[in-house]
């Protein structure tokens, strides 16, 4: 696999003629002068300040509210090649899931040496709060997003897996709404598969795993840190969708290990908890007792079955992106298949040899560190200057465990509005996955996000990247001219 | 509903009419102010500003002469008075943010619009000519008819409309009292008459800060008198921000959400027993004890009332 080919173009492939998905796009493109898409992405500015989609960024002054840049082309998938990634997808959070229940039960992978255990039992994500607990109806991961990235025409890579609170699906859904109300002609000409339902969708999969004795009502909350955190939109958002209350930590108060809402007509008893706080805020007498954001004895009543938590406790060792490595092993483990998603060559800098080969190709290489995000604590090779890749160096050899190295991908691009007119920007895709207990879903679509500057490699939101709508489209639509 | 809800609900409805109130309070204090001195115009106009709109001591705490100038940027833009109109939709909109779960679209754009639009203005304004402010103060009372009238046409009348409505009828019935109190404020000079033509100037300049200018005329057909602008604004059950009719609706939203929740309380009892005095009051009754102590004592009655509401719903 050479993934150091040149540049491929998810709109013009890689010798420039229109791949089939954006035939219909491209036409219309051709007929539509350039003032029209000028306005059409003032509208959508517009649209997104009036409605306040916003992203906070931390430590930076005046811009604690930022919009995310929106491009206003859409991202073109084929149904035939929408289904080849949701089959992987169901595949990849089902082995991830197997992996998290067996990892806090009977750990059968560690002992048949798949993984190593000092990887698990070492990562700060593992909560040895969680050890020999089972959760209702086995599932760890309710909610993924999967990080996926493509290279050329022959298919999609994992690039990361979000097994904690993976964001940005509000997003996916207000884009699409932006999008249909400033293009009504071009959902005429394409048949683009509805992603409205994924509320509905979620909120079925949360009923699914509430306790047993909740009935056929249970009660759902979502917990949110509150409104300085980056993604409270979201949280509102979705909570609004799903018809749910929002809650923070000093809305809740547990009693007799059973989780209660404040309200106006006194204490009611919460069943589900969609969180969207990490582990170490939840509960102050478990994790951080300097934390506000949790709720005392909130771990009691997770183990005593009286309150589910979505996602599980302790799913943050399938983030890490040392684990990341291991889920083809994983897949085969537990599934006895063939992974159906490639992952991104990686060298695991723990084992001497991946690291002497990643020392000696420092300027060639993506260096990250298993447990950063959001496009922090990485060194990208290519582009750095010496010095960054000598402290690099020195960092790697005090403490190899910690990183990780990929080759610098060409990621693939699509087309977006400029000034100019339309160019080419990198792009990835985080479709979001559900896993409830009746099996998984995925709706077809997710959000692509977009780095805005030319070459830039960059998508992350917290780093000035976009984002845009992505269309699952039928092939049969594309054939006719 | 989420205690917390309903308490950032009751207060964003404060916020908002509080902030209209104050741009009213102004525009009122501004034509005080126009008055020629032939009229024997007194220059307490921006004491009685600070004093009816609670804001004397924090004032005075910036050591700053009372001025035009002072009193206006104080209630308008400053960050230092926690009551500026700017920061009352600066906490308007932050209330809005947590609960926008139980706000309409149409509300959370008419509040979320209206604070961009204040960041903008605060950024590029200079020292403001006079037609600058006239066009503020008309954009703050525009941002409270939007806002009210998107809760009044979008809102399902649950829970959630009226702990606002109760909000805006607490917030709205204090306002009413302290703007009479403006005139209390603002001294007649010893040699001029009640009833002369200052007084007249004033009570009108009052009665069009709150849009009855008209009323006035359709309820009395008869030339500005003080007790009768006093009774419009205090008994007339007709006129929308007179204290009774805030207290009809804060009666009626709170019986709403009792028999929502099943259970009547001290914050019920509390506001029957203020609308039930007000029912059998008589102007005789408010002169006799002077204007400027029933309003005072309205007023502590009112605090009253949002301080038991707090306590009932748990906020």
């Amino acid at each position: 696999m050479d993934l150091r080919v040149t540049q491929f173009d998810e709109m013009g492939g890689a010798d420039g003629a229109t791949r089939f998905p954006y035939q219909k796009l491209a036409q219309w493109l051709a007929g539509v002068p350039t003032e029209l898409l000028a306005s059409r992405r003032e509208q959508a500015e517009l649209l997104f300040r009036r409605i306040g989609i916003t992203f906070a960024v931390y430590g930076a002054q005046e811009a604690t509210e930022r919009l995310i840049p929106f491009d206003i082309l859409p991202r073109i998938i084929a149904r035939s090649e929408w289904s080849a990634l949701e089959r992987g997808l169901v595949q990849r959070v089902t082995a991830l899931n197997l992996f998290l229940k067996d990892i806090y039960g009977a750990g059968e992978i560690l002992r048949a040496g798949k993984v190593p255990a000092e990887l698990v039992y070492g990562n700060p994500g593992y909560c040895p709060e969680m050890a020999g607990r089972r959760v209702p109806h086995d599932v760890f991961v309710h909610i993924a997003g999967v990080d996926i990235v493509r290279t050329d025409d022959h298919g999609f890579y994992v690039l990361e897996d979000n097994a904690r609170t993976p964001s940005g699906v509000s997003y996916m859904l207000e884009n699409r709404e932006v999008m249909m109300r400033l293009f009504p002609d071009l959902f005429a000409m394409h048949r683009v598969a509805p992603i409205e339902d994924y509320p509905d969708e979620l909120l079925a999969t949360l009923r699914s795993v509430a306790p047993p004795r909740a009935g056929h009502d249970p009660t759902i909350a979502l917990m949110t840190p509150g409104q300085y955190n980056s993604a409270y939109y979201e949280h509102s958002f979705l909570a609004d969708k799903l018809g749910v209350e929002l809650v923070e930590g000093r809305d809740l108060f547990v009693k007799d290990d059973i989780v209660y809402m404040r309200t106006t007509e006194g204490p009611r008893r919460v069943d589900v908890i969609y969180r969207r706080i990490d582990d170490d805020f939840l509960d102050p007498l478990t994790f951080r007792p300097d934390s506000a954001l949790g709720v005392a004895g909130l771990m009691g009543a997770y183990h005593a079955g009286n309150v589910t938590l979505a996602n599980a406790v302790g799913t943050g060792v399938a983030d890490d992106k040392a684990m990341y490595t291991y889920m083809p092993d994983i897949i085969r483990f537990y599934l006895g298949e063939e992974p159906l998603l490639q992952n991104v060559p990686t060298w695991r800098c723990r084992e001497p040899e991946s690291l002497r080969y990643v020392l000696d190709h420092l300027d060639e290489l993506v260096v990250k560190e298993v447990n950063g995000s959001g496009g922090y604590g990485m060194l990208v090779g290519p582009h750095a200057s010496k010095a960054q890749i000598e402290e690099f160096r020195a960092k790697l050899k005090a403490n190899p465990d910690n990183f990780i190295a990929q080759p610098t991908l060409a990621l693939s691009t699509c087309p977006i509005s400029v000034a100019q007119g339309i160019a080419p920007r990198h792009v990835d895709l985080r479709p979001f996955v559900l896993q409830g207990a009746h099996g998984v879903r995925v709706v077809p679509g997710g959000l692509t996000r977009v780095a805005m500057t030319e070459k830039s490699l960059v998508v992350n939101s917290s780093q000035g990247g976009g984002t845009k709508d992505t269309w699952v489209i039928d092939d049969a639509i594309m054939g006719a001219a | 509903m989420l205690s917390s809800t309903a308490d950032n609900l009751y207060w964003l409805a404060r916020y908002m009419e509080r902030a209209d109130f104050l741009a009213r309070a102004i525009e009122a204090s501004r034509r005080l102010a126009a008055l020629p001195k032939a009229y024997g115009g007194a220059d307490s106009e921006w004491e009685s500003v600070l004093l009816s709109s609670g804001a004397s001591s924090a004032f005075e705490a910036t050591g700053k002469p009372v001025n035009e100038s002072n009193v206006i940027e104080f209630l308008t833009f400053s960050r230092d008075n926690p009551g500026s109109i700017r920061n009352c939709i600066e906490f308007a909109r932050t209330n809005a943010r947590a609960v926008r779960t139980a706000l309409t679209v149409e509300m959370w754009e008419a509040i979320n619009g209206a604070y961009l639009e204040l960041k903008a203005m605060e950024a590029r304004r200079g020292a403001y000519s006079s037609d600058e402010l006239g066009r503020f103060l008309e954009f703050v009372k525009q941002t409270s008819l939007t806002y009210d009238g998107g809760a009044y046409r979008t809102m399902l009348r649950n829970d959630a409309y009226w702990f606002s409505r109760v909000g805006l009828f607490v917030e709205r019935a204090d306002n009413t009292a302290r703007l009479l109190d403006v005139k209390y404020h603002v001294l007649l000079p010893e040699k001029e008459l009640v009833g002369g033509s200052l007084d007249y100037f004033q009570w009108s300049a009052i009665l069009r800060a709150v849009s009855a200018h008209t009323a006035y005329h359709w309820v009395y057909r008869t030339s500005m008198k003080p007790w009768l602008v006093a009774d419009l604004l205090i008994l007339r059950p007709e006129m929308p921000r007179s204290l009774i009719s805030c207290y009809e609706s804060i009666v009626r939203n709170l019986d709403n959400l009792a028999r929502a929740h099943g259970r009547q309380g001290a914050a019920q009892r509390q506001a029957r027993s203020t609308y039930g005095k007000l029912e059998t009051l008589t102007m005789e009754n408010v002169f006799q004890g002077g204007l400027h102590e029933f309003v005072q004592s309205f007023i502590s009655e009112n605090n009253k009332l949002g301080a038991l509401i707090s306590e009932q719903y748990l906020f």
